[in-house]
């Protein structure tokens, strides 16, 4: 269909200042009141037209009854960062409302139930007044449904108001509620109802349009967790341990869901991999390293009050050299926090994780296909280092629907790193667990139940010698911390390198890292096409950091690191460590060049913060 | 000049010699209760035959949790941190079901800082043999009263307990383990079966042993001391145990001799003493125990044993072979399985 075929279809005239495939629509509901189904399919049904979209939902620490939003922005360049301004508000919770309104832009326009006589607060608002519960009620006799069906009205209204494709809104609702055909027929009726009351009673034009675009085909929209589930499953994950907590509980459900489906053994109908819901986060990583220990791949997930209890298991992890991966889906801390906002600012805490000398390797998706291939890849180097390593996503990345290239299968085969086997050890004289056979600091082991007389050995937590027998002895304490520290510095060559944009017109860097990189796109160009400002970009994949962080900062002149927490935990750990390389070095300064970026509000960082934050850094540079 | 000969060691049904079955040195103090345990240990281990490579020795911190160094040099151990043995039990079971695990505690580590997960290992009946050192202290700490110490006893510096004591094998009945006994580190003749029925048993065995600490808690008003458990200890009966490879040679009275049959074909005989008892009643097991402590005796025996409850494994339905080891086919999906989720999102 075409786009003139659209808009007369609408009924409504074109205004010359309609923008088109650029908007962010934000939908305010009560928790629990059943409009992420309506909100999907509202997305769904644009991505579906070829726009690039992105939605996030910003919800309460609550089961029902708080103010829930859920924005879609839809953008023709793909920028799928947070965007601040609203353009289309769809008011269906009264308590927020009046607020909600308040904080539109001019130009705004608002969807809203009738009854909320919201059409009086600002003149310079377009509004779209529609009497959802009367409507509901033409839909079906059952009071309950009502409330449910309400939401999907708003589809119709806002489907017809953006000039969406019917067509494409039917699709979305099939996929939706998928062979539930009577979910369908009501779902699809409640639209229907919303579009012919928008086609006849809501003459108003709005200034947004949705037109078909062939930016969308071939990918698909998924939620990190979900990806980062499915890159555990095809990594061959065989315990899985967890405790429930906002919001990694959904890389494990659908973990469950997933292996449910593929991972039953056909011959036997068993299953080819244990998940336990633990006591605890204690037990969870407990039981995941008691797993690593027997040889399982093995993992857990959790967010920031579940990393601060499994300290003392990522110690006995490092120390003992048990392999694990913990997926750290970070929320807004100290403490509880904000339970339901997403934040970066576990950098320091997963890193240093456990008292004494500690470091870890973290692994750091911004995207859902790196949710994916980190998982993947997080195994690997887990049993290839023999200790835990942790993937930080975040609650944005992890809870929030993503558009992306469909995800590759992974190449490489399955490492399962150092493991000598009862046939490996028939060929040698000599096994020692803690020795560094092969001087990279990686020492080799033993699973339990290897028939060979060679092959047990104790671990332990408490000091131990190359033959893991107890030992308070300095020098045995010192080697074993010394190789532990070699063992690090050995996966720095070997942890994924950064993506970076080494742009030779610019002097002036940006490092970031995980979902920040959203909104540095988005900067980067703000920068370069409003302001004539040239950047460098280096996205950083791991931690310890790689030989290229050191090069990309010498590179620049200034380094502004962009982080979603208050501390500036990353910008100091590049400090340090860029301190401890230029130790003995003859050039030094290369820290001075290191600036900081900071948002951290619990909601996404978006581009004009940063743009705005790098402007004025910059002016004020004499 | 005459040649000594000394026999050639005895071996067990599957060749090996009771050496076989030993460990390091103990560090512990000389005469702890807990190296008399060791010791039955090993004799238990080395009777029934067990092969030491299906072995996997477990602890977690403590004077007790010190012990599986002591014992099956050839098993793999691992001595976790303080209270968290059985989480990694738990992991260690499900990565190889084929394993036979074995876990030494103490009083502080499970009824105390470890009470957590000691509470979610017996709801889950993990196929896991649970052997707690119960001396009523912290030994390593310098004698501090535990959970277990009796309402009233004493430290050595006149400290009064003034705290109930948690019964471990009430907990373990109730909350879910489905072998459950206590014992005296001082009476080899009845642990030493009580344990090879453990070893055979499949699901969570707990044997809370009184092991005295002859450093700390030995003394006079201690409840946990030598001479208290040679003073009081109450045989419930006589704990005979015949392996699955012997045939019951003597005979015995049904009517005096309750004859319990484990998942592997081995028998726990138990030879009536005082009163009549029938260890598979739940509730008669817990009103035995809480009568018993009422009345302050120092009841020993198998409380309770139920061989029909399925294990945490078998409930979780996984396959017969160790996870640790499936072959990659069986644990990464083929790539038309990646093509149809993605498919799926488009």
């Amino acid at each position: 269909m075409s786009t003139e075929t659209m808009v007369r279809e609408s009924g409504r005239a074109a205004r010359p200042d309609v923008t088109v495939n650029d908007f962010s629509i934000q939908v305010a509901t009560v928790n629990g009141s059943g409009s992420q189904s309506s909100n999907t399919v509202l997305m769904r049904s644009i991505f579906q037209m070829g726009v690039p979209v992105s939605g996030k939902n910003l919800f309460p620490s609550n089961i029902a009854g708080l103010p829930t939003w859920f924005t879609i922005r839809a953008n023709k360049d793909g920028y799928i960062a947070r965007k601040k301004e609203i353009d289309l508000l769809i008011a269906m919770n009264a308590e927020t409302a009046r607020e909600d309104v308040a904080d539109l832009p001019p130009g705004g326009a608002v969807i809203y139930e009738d009854t909320l006589k919201l059409s009086e607060l600002r003149p310079d608002l377009t509004y779209y007044p529609v009497p959802f519960v009367e409507l509901a009620k033409q839909v079906t006799p059952e009071t309950k449904l009502r409330k449910l069906l309400a939401n999907m009205i708003y589809v119709g209204v806002a489907g017809e108001l953006l000039s969406i494709d019917h067509d494409e809104i039917k699709k979305a609702i099939a996929k939706q509620f998928k062979s539930k055909a009577k979910a369908v027929a009501l779902n699809q009726s409640a639209v229907d109802v919303g579009r012919e009351y928008a086609r006849t009673k809501l003459k108003a034009p709005l200034a947004l349009k949705v037109e078909r675009l062939n930016k969308t085909a071939g990918k698909i929209l998924v939620d990190g967790n979900a990806a980062a589930a499915m890159g555990a499953m095809f990594a061959g994950v065989t315990v899985v341990t967890w405790y429930p907590i906002t919001p990694s509980s959904s890389v494990c459900e659908q973990l469950i869901d997933f292996m449910k489906e593929y991972r039953i053994d056909p011959d036997s109908g068993k299953a080819t991999f244990a998940i336990v819901q633990a006591e605890d986060e204690l037990a969870a990583l407990g039981m995941a390293l008691g797993a690593g220990w027997a040889g399982a791949r093995s993992m857990t997930s959790t967010s920031g009050p579940g990393i601060s209890l499994m300290a003392e298991f990522a110690g006995l992890g490092y120390f003992a050299e048990v392999p694990a991966v913990i997926f750290d889906i970070q929320r807004v801390g100290p403490s509880t926090g904000l339970p339901t906002r997403t934040s970066q600012a576990d950098i320091l805490c997963a890193y240093y994780l456990s008292h004494g000398d500690t470091k870890h390797i973290v692994l750091l998706p911004a995207t859902v296909s790196e949710c994916f291939d980190l998982a993947i890849e997080a195994f690997d180097l887990a049993e290839r280092f023999q200790t835990p390593v942790f993937v930080l996503s975040d609650l944005d990345l992890g809870m929030n629907v993503w558009m992306s290239d469909p995800f590759q299968y992974p190449e490489k085969p399955i490492d399962r790193g150092k493991v000598l086997t009862a046939e490996d050890l028939a060929r040698t004289s000599k096994f020692e667990r803690y020795r560094d056979v092969d001087g990279d600091g990686i020492p080799y082991r033993t699973l339990p139940g290897t028939r060979h007389p060679l092959a047990s050995y104790f671990t332990r937590g408490s000091g131990h010698n190359e033959r893991a027998m107890y030992s308070e002895r300095p020098q045995d304490y010192k080697n074993l911390l010394d190789r532990l520290a070699k063992k690090h510095e050995t996966a720095r060559r070997h942890v994924p390198v950064p993506v970076v944009d080494d742009n030779p017109k610019a002097e002036v860097g940006l490092l970031a890292f995980g979902t920040t990189h959203w909104a540095i796109l988005e900067s980067r160009d703000q920068l370069k096409n409003e302001h004539g400002t040239e950047t460098k970009y280096l996205r950083l994949k791991a931690l310890p950091f790689t030989a290229d962080v050191f090069s990309f900062i010498k590179g620049c002149k200034r380094v502004y690191v962009v982080e979603q927490n208050r501390d500036a935990q990353m910008a100091q750990l590049v400090r340090l460590e860029v301190l401890a390389a230029e130790e003995g070095a003859s050039e030094v300064g290369q820290v001075q060049k290191i600036r900081s970026i900071l948002h951290y509000t619990g909601l996404p960082i978006d581009a004009r913060f940063i743009t705005d934050q790098i402007l004025a850094a910059e002016a004020g540079r004499i | 000049m005459s040649t000594v000969v000394s026999p050639p060691p005895k071996e067990n049904r599957i060749g090996l010699t009771l050496a076989d079955y030993k460990g390091a040195a103990s560090t512990l103090c000389s005469g702890c209760g807990h190296d008399a345990i060791t010791s039955q240990l090993i004799k238990a281990f080395f009777e029934l035959g067990v092969d030491p490579y299906r072995v996997a020795k477990l602890s977690g911190i403590g004077c007790s949790s010190k012990t599986p160094a002591y014992f099956l040099s050839k098993s793999h151990g691992f001595n976790a941190v303080h209270g968290r043995m059985p989480s990694v039990a738990t992991g260690t079971v499900l990565a190889n079901r084929t394993l036979l695990a074995v876990g030494v505690s103490g009083d502080g580590d499970t009824a105390s800082i470890g009470a957590g997960q000691f509470v979610h290992l017996l709801r889950r009946n993990l196929p896991f043999v649970y052997v707690v050192e119960n001396n009523g202290v912290y030994g390593l700490t310098k004698g501090q009263f535990s959970a277990t110490a009796d309402l009233g006893s004493k430290l050595k510096t006149g400290v009064v307990n003034d705290l109930p004591a948690i019964d471990l094998c009430i907990m373990g009945i109730e909350l879910g383990a489905t072998y459950v006994a206590r014992s005296f580190a001082g009476d080899p003749k009845q642990l030493v079966p009580l344990l090879k029925g453990a070893l055979a048993h499949q699901g969570t065995a707990l044997i809370d042993v009184i092991s005295p600490c002859v450093t700390f808690n030995n003394h006079d008003g201690s409840t946990k001391s030598y001479t208290w458990g040679k003073e009081h200890e109450e045989l419930l009966h006589e704990v005979g145990f015949v392996p699955f490879f012997e045939e019951i040679q003597v005979d015995y009275d049904p009517g005096t001799t309750l004859d319990v049959e484990l998942h592997d074909g081995s028998h726990v005989l138990l030879k009536k003493l005082h009163r009549d008892y029938n260890p598979t009643d739940r509730g008669q097991a817990l009103s035995l125990l809480r009568e018993s402590n009422e009345k302050h005796e120092f009841l020993t025996g198998l409380f309770y044993v139920d061989t029909k409850r399925p294990t945490f494994v078998d409930l979780l339905n996984v396959v017969d072979e160790p996870l640790a080891t499936l072959p990659t086919e069986r644990v990464r999906p083929a790539r038309k399985v990646l093509d149809e989720i993605m498919q799926s999102l488009m």
